[in-house]
């Protein structure tokens, strides 16, 4: 017989060498598949506007004892503005699950009403399950302009 | 007629041997014991099932995808399209339904230990499908972009963000980005109207073919009884007539709840908006919401939430695993254990839904 005249560890290196050469040209097919498709799931980064500042509208304009919702970028911020007309300005993002908070006159207190987490005017967590207080923004009154901007 | 239908009958046997299919069928017989009632509840889910998917399909033929379009694509549909508002609302309740009648399904297979060797993958495809069913609400919920919508998953897209290692490309993945967007809506879609309808229809294949092949299982004290005793009954016709009087009752209740109890559409989705007042998920979440609420912050050196996040998730995995770790039962033994834990996660579920839904 044709193999017999073969030495043994011959037959077992072909072996070997197939079983290597055709076992990695399937991995690196199924590589060559793979990674396309994970990379394409990756939603690519958008260039967005780095937004230092934001002109949040006239002194004149926001009422006493009072919070609203201010766009930064694309970003959520809260404006405050309390009882002795002094402004603050907080992240609008619930440091527990990523809600947008809001200012209850009725509590004198920021509040999340996904789940009832509680922050003071100072943007410290006090109540409820928020982690960490809000990050604070820097308002800046330029005459009758409001300018919010981040912190350094 | 008669001709006819015995012809087509013959054509096709001839090719593919259906004698054998009819000889099976003929012969299967469904166990009547005083818990034959929790038999329907699978039937039922199909059924819901199917609605879903033909509800579904009438619901593409007008959705739009995109936060500029999604909200009023369906205000279209409740308002303009005929009939609309029918199928939008029964397409709501059913999902809602469809969750009920599993669950139920779920827990009787779990206290009467169907699960128990052999019926393994069963019980596991099933959990699966239970899973995707959740995903199935979860992308659903999103696609009419309202002001509850966005919220809802802000909080749960963050609370898989939470998840230790692969959470936040995993929420990355979900979102299509950073934050809740429009590629989210996109996503959800994509995975609502097309993956989970794929990888659901695989399952529920498995799924009756081996509740078809195995037949369904009888509790464990009647395995003792000696065969003679045992009642049965034909599956075909008797079970599946009394399976479609049943489907019949669901489809009127469907219809009373779609007319009386049209589903709302609410606000639409604002990015720049405050989460409002007495938000809430969908029922089936509630127990999990209201969990999540009670967990402070910190707990020890853990972050709350994660906390609460790795327990559920422990628990799921857990409970998709039971046939393999309730050696008793697949024994045939009684294992009084197994009843504790599941009346403990009953009650806890039913306890925490209801004081989410009060509070």
């Amino acid at each position: 017989m044709a193999e017999s005249t073969e030495p043994m560890d011959t037959q077992e290196n072909r072996r070997d060498f197939l079983k290597y050469f055709l076992g990695g040209g399937l991995i690196a097919w199924l590589a060559a598949i793979l990674y396309p498709m994970m990379a394409y799931l990756k939603p690519p980064k958008q260039a967005e506007v780095e937004v230092t500042s934001v002109k949040a509208g006239k002194v004149g304009a926001v009422e006493k004892d009072s919070g609203t919702i201010v766009r930064f970028g694309n970003k959520p911020v809260i404006l405050l503005r309390n009882a002795a007309g002094e402004f603050r300005a907080f992240s609008a993002t619930c440091t527990h699950l990523d809600c947008t908070v809001q200012y209850r006159k009725d509590m004198g207190l920021i509040w999340c009403a996904c789940h009832n987490g509680r922050y003071d005017l100072n943007g410290r967590n006090v109540a409820g399950p928020p982690p960490r207080p809000l990050d604070e923004y820097r308002v800046v009154i330029q005459g009758e302009d409001i300018l919010i901007s981040k912190k350094a | 007629m008669k001709t006819l239908w015995s012809k087509t009958y013959h054509w096709i046997n001839e090719r593919v041997e259906l004698d054998g299919l009819v000889e099976f069928m003929g012969k299967k017989y469904v166990p009547v014991n005083s818990h034959s009632i929790w038999y329907y509840f699978g039937g039922v889910s199909l059924f819901l099932f199917i609605i879903q998917v033909v509800t579904g399909i009438l619901l593409l033929l007008y959705y739009k995808g995109g936060e500029a379009l999604a909200f009023e694509s369906i205000q279209f549909i409740m308002s303009k399209v005929q009939f609309g508002w029918l199928i939008r609302s029964i397409h709501s309740w059913t999902a809602n339904l469809f969750i009920l009648t599993a669950l139920i399904h779920m827990f009787s297979v779990y206290f009467g230990k169907a699960y128990r060797k052999p019926r393994e993958i069963t019980w596991v495809t099933g959990m699966l499908m239970f899973f995707l069913a959740m995903g199935f609400g979860f992308s659903g919920y999103l696609l009419p972009w309202n002001e509850l919508a966005f919220f809802a998953t802000k909080v749960g897209t963050d609370i898989a963000g939470a998840v230790p290692v692969v959470g936040k490309p995993m929420m990355v993945f979900l979102r299509g980005g950073e934050e809740v967007t429009g590629a989210t809506l996109s996503r959800f879609f994509g995975f609502h109207v097309a993956v989970l309808p794929g990888l659901f229809t695989v399952l529920l294949g498995i799924h009756l073919l081996l509740v078809q092949r195995q037949g369904m299982s009888e509790p464990l004290s009647y395995e003792e009884e000696s065969p003679k005793e045992r009642k049965t009954m034909p599956f075909f016709p008797n079970f599946l007539l009394r399976d479609m009087l049943l489907w019949l009752i669901v489809l009127n209740l469907l219809a009373i709840l779609a007319v009386f109890f049209p589903w709302e559409l609410g606000k639409k989705a604002d990015l720049f908006a405050s989460a409002p007042a007495g938000i809430k998920p969908e029922w089936y979440f509630l127990f999990m919401f209201q969990t999540l609420k009670y967990i402070p912050g910190k707990v020890f050196v853990f972050d709350g939430e994660v906390l609460g996040i790795m327990t559920f998730g422990l628990g799921g995995l857990l409970w998709l695993l039971v046939p393999f770790w309730d050696r008793k039962s697949s024994r045939g033994e009684r294992n009084r254990f197994i009843n504790y834990i599941g009346l403990f996660i009953v009650l806890y579920i039913i306890i925490l839904t209801i004081v989410g839904w009060i509070l």
